[in-house]
C-alpha cells in the first residue's frame, strides 16, 4: 500500500470527531454521582441508544478489517458470521435470556452466575473475562497502530497513546453512559464513512451482477487470489452462501462442512458470544426498563443483518477489481519488514550490475531478491525495477516503494484500506479514516467499560475489599479504567514483539469460551442444574477443548501451537473447521457433564432462591400496554423471517 | 440521562457535511483530485448526504426538547 499524505481538511475532520466524543464525556460528567451511574448508567438509557451501542461495541476495527479480508477470501459465505452466527442468538438473548439478566438485578454476567450457582463459577468467569478483555483490546490497539504506521507513517507509539488517550478521557468522565453515547455516534460515523467507498467500488466494478460474473471466474481459478491453491471450487463458491457449504468442505474455500457451520458456528460459538459475553450484554443491562432491555438486541439485529454490505462486500469488490486488473488494481501485498530492506536493496543493486540480463526470463533475476524479502514477488515488476535502476541508479526510498509494490503475497487485511486509498480524494479520505478510528474507539471503550465493571464488582468488591462505601468503588472504577488502558497498551507491545505469545493466549481463551454457553443454557432453563454441576462441567468442557485441540490439526499446519501437540488423531481441511468442531465438542461435553454431575449431587439452592433466575420459576414478563405487534416475541419472529429471506435470496 | 445524544450527532454531521460541501465546491474544478472517485465530486455529494442526516437528527432533537418544555 502506498503511504498517504493527509491534508488539512482530513485532519480537520478527525479533530472535529475527537472534539465531539471528548465533549460528550465532559457533558455527562455531572451525572456521574454514584458507582451505579458510572458502571451501569443508572439503568436509564433508552432502547434505541442501547441497541446501537450493543452493535457498535462489537464492531471494533479488527472486525471491519477482518470481515473485508474474509469477504475476499471466502465470498458471500462470510455472511454466515452475521445471518447464522449473530441474528438468531441476538433474538434469543432479547426474547428468552434478558428477563433473567435484567430481572435478577445482577450488575454483570459473572454476578448472575454467582446468584444462580456459586462463587466458584463467578470467579472463574470473571477472571478469565477480565484478562481476556485486556488482551483483546491490546491486540486491536497493536493492529491499529501498525495500520496507521504503514498507511500514514504515523509513529507507532504516538498512535497508541493518542487513540487510547481519547478513549480514556471520555470513559473516565462519563463512565458507561459516555461509552454508550459515543458508540451511537461512532456507529453512524462508521456507516457514513465507509458507505461512499463501497458505493464507488461497486460502481467501478460494474455493479452487483458484473461482480458476480467476475467472481464465478475467480472461484474456478483461485490462484488469482494468491490463495495457494489451484483447486476449482465450482462457479458459485464466492457468490452463494449455502450451496458450496452443502456440497462439502472441498467445494468451499472455508473448508467447512454443514454440521460444523450450523452447530459449531450457528449454535455454539454464536450463542456463546452474543448471549454470555458481558461486553455486549452490559449494553442491554443499562437499559431504562425491562422492555428496553429486551428490545436492545432486537434493535441491534436489524442493522447487523444489513452490515455485510458495508464490511464483506468491499472484500469481494477488491477481488473483482484484482481479477480484472481494472485501473491497475492488485490486492495489497504483505508489508515487507523493515529489517529485510537493506539486504533486498543490495540484491536489487547487485542484479542491476550484472550485464546482459535477459528481459524475457525475469525469474532468475527475481529469485535472490525474493529470498531477501522473504515473500513472493511479481517477476515482471522486479525485472522492470532492476532495468530502471540499471538505466538510472535509484535512491533507497524509491527502491523500497517499488519492492513493496511488487510483493505478490496478498495481505487480505489490507483490502479495505486499499479501496479507501483508491477512491477517496482528500476530504472523503479524512472521513473514511475517521470511521476507522471510530470503530477502533468503540471496540476499545466496550472492552474498557466491561473490564472496569467486572474488576470492581466481581473481583475487587467480591474478594479484595467488600463492604466499602459506594464512593470508594467509584474511585476504584476511575483508577482501574486508567490501569486497564495502560495494561492494554502493554499487551499491544507484547503483541507487536511476540506474536506467538498472543496466539497462545487467544488459544487459551478459545478453550475457556467454547463450553460457556452450555453452563448458561442449563442454568437458565433447568432448575435442577447444581453449582457443582456448573463448575465441574465448565472445567470439563474447557479440558475437552484443550484435548481436542491437542489431537487435531488443520491440513497444511505443522503440529505445535496450531494443534496436534498431543498426537495427530484427526486432520481437518481448514483451521476454521477445526475451530467449529472444537466448539461443538467442548459444548457437548460441558452440557453432558453438567447434567450428569447435577443429577448426582443435591441442590444447594431452593426454588425460592432461584426465583427470577430460572425459566420455570420466573413469572413471564408482561407488558400490558404493549400491542401484540410490539412485543419482543413478535419482533424477534419478524427478524428471523427477514434473515431467512436473505439466506434464501443468496442461497 | 439529561443529554439527548441526537443533538451532538446532528451538530457533528451537519458540521462535517458543511465542511465537505464547501471543500467539494472549492476543489470541484480540479479534475485530478476526483480522478480516483470515478470523476464524481464525491466530497460535494456525500457532504450533502451528511448535511441532510445531521439536519434530520437536529430536527428530532429540537422537537423533543420543545415538546417537553
Amino acid at each position: 500500500m502506498q503511504p498517504q499524505h493527509l491534508q488539512f481538511i482530513d485532519y480537520s475532520i478527525m479533530l472535529i470527531y475527537v472534539g465531539f466524543v471528548v465533549g460528550i464525556g465532559f457533558a455527562l460528567k455531572r451525572y456521574m454521582r454514584t458507582s451505579a451511574d458510572f458502571f451501569l448508567s443508572g439503568r436509564s438509557i433508552p432502547a434505541w441508544v442501547c441497541g446501537l451501542a450493543f452493535l457498535s461495541a462489537n464492531l471494533g476495527a479488527l472486525e471491519l478489517v477482518g470481515m473485508a479480508a474474509s469477504g475476499a477470501k471466502y465470498g458471500i459465505a462470510t455472511c454466515h458470521f452475521y445471518w447464522l452466527g449473530a441474528i438468531p442468538a441476538m433474538v434469543f438473548l432479547g426474547v428468552f435470556m434478558m428477563p433473567f439478566y435484567y430481572g435478577s438485578k445482577a450488575r454483570s454476567v459473572p454476578e448472575y452466575l454467582k446468584m444462580r450457582f456459586d462463587e466458584r463459577t463467578r470467579c472463574f468467569n470473571s477472571m478469565t473475562f477480565a484478562v481476556m478483555t485486556v488482551f483483546a483490546s491490546g491486540i486491536s490497539m497493536n493492529a491499529l497502530a501498525q495500520l496507521l504506521h504503514s498507511l500514514l507513517h504515523w509513529n507507532y507509539f504516538f498512535s497508541l497513546v493518542i487513540c487510547s488517550g481519547v478513549v480514556l478521557v471520555y470513559v473516565l468522565k462519563g463512565g458507561l453512559t459516555s461509552a454508550m453515547y459515543t458508540e451511537v455516534l461512532q456507529f453512524f460515523m462508521i456507516v457514513l464513512g465507509f458507505a461512499p467507498v463501497v458505493w464507488l467500488g461497486l460502481k467501478d466494478v460494474g455493479g452487483w451482477d458484473a461482480l458476480k460474473d467476475i467472481l464465478h471466474g475467480v472461484s474456478q481459478d483461485p490462484t488469482k487470489l494468491g490463495l495457494n491453491t489451484s483447486h476449482d471450487f465450482g462457479p458459485d463458491a464466492w457468490t452463494s452462501a449455502w450451496r458450496p457449504i452443502i456440497a462439502g468442505p472441498t467445494a468451499n474455500p472455508m473448508g467447512v462442512d454443514l454440521f460444523a457451520m450450523v452447530f459449531g458456528l450457528g449454535f455454539v460459538l454464536s450463542f456463546g458470544y452474543w448471549c454470555t459475553n458481558f461486553l455486549v450484554v452490559q449494553r442491554a443491562m443499562a437499559a431504562k426498563d425491562m422492555g428496553a432491555a429486551r428490545r436492545t438486541p432486537l434493535i441491534a439485529a436489524l442493522p447487523k443483518m444489513l452490515f455485510p454490505v458495508l464490511v464483506i462486500l468491499p472484500g469481494m469488490i477488491a477481488v473483482g477489481l484484482a481479477a480484472t486488473g481494472k485501473g491497475g488494481y492488485s490486492l495489497p501485498g504483505v508489508q515487507i519488514s523493515d529489517g529485510d530492506y537493506p539486504a533486498a536493496i543490495a540484491a536489487v543493486r547487485d542484479a542491476s550490475k550484472q550485464p546482459g540480463m535477459n528481459r524475457n526470463d525475469p525469474a532468475p533475476v527475481t529469485a535472490p531478491i525474493a529470498a531477501a524479502v522473504h515473500h513472493n514477488l511479481n517477476a515482471d515488476k522486479i525485472a522492470a525495477l532492476v532495468g530502471d535502476n540499471n538505466a538510472q541508479p535509484m535512491s533507497d526510498d524509491d527502491i523500497k516503494a517499488r519492492l513493496q509494490g511488487a510483493v505478490a503475497d496478498p495481505d487480505y487485511n489490507g483490502v479495505i484500506l486499499s479501496l479507501v486509498t483508491r477512491y477517496c480524494p482528500p476530504g472523503l479520505m479524512g472521513l473514511a479514516l475517521t470511521a476507522l478510528l471510530a470503530s477502533f474507539m468503540s471496540g476499545m471503550a466496550g472492552n474498557v467499560t466491561a473490564f472496569n465493571t467486572v474488576w470492581t464488582y466481581d473481583l475487587y468488591q467480591a474478594y479484595l475489599a467488600p463492604n466499602k462505601t459506594d464512593q470508594h468503588y467509584m474511585r476504584m472504577g476511575h483508577y482501574v479504567t486508567f490501569v486497564g488502558i495502560v495494561l492494554s497498551g502493554l499487551c499491544a507491545l507484547v503483541a507487536r514483539n511476540y506474536s506467538n505469545a498472543m496466539d497462545i493466549i487467544q488459544l487459551v481463551f478459545g478453550f475457556v469460551n467454547a463450553p460457556l454457553f452450555a453452563t448458561f443454557l442449563l442454568g437458565m432453563f433447568w432448575k435442577r442444574a447444581t453449582s457443582h454441576g456448573a463448575f465441574f462441567g465448565l472445567c470439563g468442557g474447557t479440558l475437552t477443548s484443550m484435548l481436542f485441540h491437542g489431537c487435531t490439526i488443520a491440513a497444511g499446519n505443522t503440529p505445535g501451537i496450531k494443534g496436534a501437540w498431543i498426537s495427530q488423531v484427526q486432520t481437518f481441511p481448514s483451521e476454521m473447521a477445526q475451530n467449529f468442531w472444537l466448539a461443538s465438542f467442548a459444548f457437548l461435553s460441558c452440557f453432558l457433564l453438567t447434567v450428569a454431575i447435577s443429577l448426582a449431587t443435591s441442590r444447594t439452592k431452593s426454588d425460592e432462591e432461584l426465583k427470577g433466575l430460572v425459566y420455570s420459576l420466573t413469572e413471564k414478563v408482561r407488558e400490558p400496554d404493549q400491542a401484540w405487534y410490539g412485543t419482543p416475541a413478535f419482533l424477534g419472529t419478524l427478524l428471523l423471517l427477514a434473515c431467512l429471506v436473505l439466506n434464501i435470496y443468496f442461497w | 440521562m439529561g443529554l439527548d445524544i441526537r443533538l451532538p450527532i446532528g451538530m457533528m454531521f451537519s458540521l462535517l457535511g458543511g465542511l465537505l460541501v464547501v471543500y467539494g465546491l472549492a476543489t470541484g474544478s480540479d479534475a485530478a483530485t476526483y480522478q480516483g472517485s470515478l470523476g464524481i465530486n464525491i466530497n460535494f455529494w456525500w457532504g450533502l448526504v451528511l448535511l441532510a442526516f445531521g439536519a434530520v437528527m437536529l430536527i428530532f432533537a429540537l422537537r423533543a426538547r420543545f415538546s417537553t418544555k
